[in-house]
């Protein structure tokens, strides 16, 4: 059970693939400016990562080392387009929302990064929580950034306006950087002042108990 | 002549790839430490961009039109361009083995980049919207222009050789910003990434203006 804890733990926040690994940055800065849109696009990313985990995690005996990544891309390249046709038929308002961005999920850095470092190693069960964990650990990060940008940027929230103020720069890619820029750098010396105190903690531990010893 | 002049500052100047629709950031972000390289790498994008534009266009518009199976252009494009990147490569090297070492490690990087998918994704959606291609605010200040713009090969390539020097260009930008930003000392939770960003945020802002021009 710790082995499950460990994998939700890394992909939730100490290998946050937004906030610590910097990867899929493309979909992450051109949908932060709106919360819904990038909070639908994190949920997208959870099926279709949970997916390809699994799928990779059950084929990663039957394809053949030299040929992974083009494996992968196809595999993942099938699932963004049942996603496609999906969101088109039942969430019309996400589809538009999301634009480009949808179809841009093929090339996005986390899903072929989890099925290169992760799936392809492990057994099922462990590459669908990774691919969970990772997922929410992405939209997590997408929807914190999203209504931070919306709130600040057109003074409203998923959509319902809350006061007639708004910073149009933050609306805008170049208020995508700087935001995500200081959400990366606040993110960062948050889980450096955790680790230093945990281990000041252990640290003071061991001394404890090597004085007991000693007395 | 006018339409030209629209299609070229719209693909360059207020539609550009990194500043305007933020595709292809990992290499904006990853390439971008020296000049030299981050030259290499968008003189490789653009090279990779237009040869895909001009083998993805007429397969999707007398193949995959006809035929009726649109749905499955991510799956087909991924892997034209994979493929394509990978003769690429193989010429390349065999042809000029200078030019290989300054460039061709860019190119494996490439097949899972945004941009390069994003460009042939929009002239589909161009070809979905009959036949006119977005140019964003520009086409409204010249209005009467965008109505000729009707799209086909020619105009497609033309788009995506001025796209991919529109990267180059805020490449080489991003490169030097980060060459002299050495000679700084960041606060030690910044350094990295986050500065990164917040310089991009500074080049966005000034690439913005561009689409209050007025011509």
């Amino acid at each position: 059970m710790n082995k499950f804890k460990k994998i939700t733990l890394d992909g939730l926040i100490f290998q946050n693939p937004t906030f610590m690994l910097v990867l899929g940055t493309c979909p992450t800065l051109g949908l932060i400016s709106s919360a819904f849109s990038s909070m639908g696009m994190g949920l997208t990313v959870v099926v279709i990562l949970t997916l390809s985990n699994i799928l990779i995690s059950l084929l990663r005996k039957v394809i053949p080392d030299a040929v992974r990544i083009p494996c992968y891309i196809v595999i993942i390249a099938t699932l963004v387009t049942f996603a496609r046709i999906f969101l088109y038929k039942y969430v019309p308002d996400l589809y538009d929302s999301l634009g480009g961005f949808l179809s841009l999920i093929v090339v996005n850095c986390i899903i072929l990064g989890r099925a290169e470092a992760f799936a392809n190693k492990h057994t099922v069960v462990e590459s669908a929580v990774d691919g969970i964990a990772n997922g929410l650990g992405f939209t997590a990060a997408l929807t914190i950034m999203g209504v931070i940008c919306e709130f600040f940027g057109k003074g409203s929230l998923f959509g319902y306006q809350i006061m007639d103020f708004g910073v149009g720069m933050l609306a805008k890619p170049a208020g995508a950087f700087l935001v995500y820029g200081i959400c990366i750098a606040v993110f960062v010396y948050i889980i450096d002042c955790f680790e230093r105190t945990r281990r000041v903690k252990a640290n003071k531990l061991a001394r404890e108990n090597l004085l007991k010893e000693a007395a | 002549m006018a339409a030209f002049i629209v299609v070229v500052l719209s693909a360059v100047l207020t539609n550009n790839f990194i500043t305007a629709k933020t595709y292809g950031i990992c290499p904006f972000l990853g390439v971008s430490k020296k000049t030299s390289s981050a030259a290499g790498m968008g003189v490789a994008v653009t090279l990779v961009m237009v040869l895909a534009t001009l083998v993805t266009y007429p397969i999707y518009t007398y193949v995959m039109v006809p035929l009726k199976i649109e749905f499955l252009e991510i799956i087909f494009f991924i892997f034209i361009i994979a493929s394509l990147v990978q003769m690429l490569e193989a010429i390349i090297r065999k042809i000029s083995p200078s030019l290989y070492n300054s460039m061709g490690v860019y190119l494996p990087l490439i097949t899972t980049n945004c941009a390069v998918l994003g460009v042939t994704e929009l002239f589909t959606n161009a070809t979905m919207n009959g036949d006119k291609l977005d140019l964003g605010s520009l086409s409204q200040v010249i209005s009467g222009v965008s109505e000729s713009i009707s799209m086909n090969l020619g105009w497609a390539v033309l788009y995506s050789l001025f796209a991919g020097l529109g990267f180059t260009l805020v490449m080489i930008i991003m490169s030097g910003m980060r060459e002299k930003l050495n000679y700084y000392k960041t606060p030690k939770a910044l350094a990295g990434f986050p500065i990164a960003m917040v310089t991009a945020c500074f080049i966005c802002m000034a690439f913005t203006v561009f689409s209050y021009i007025s011509l």
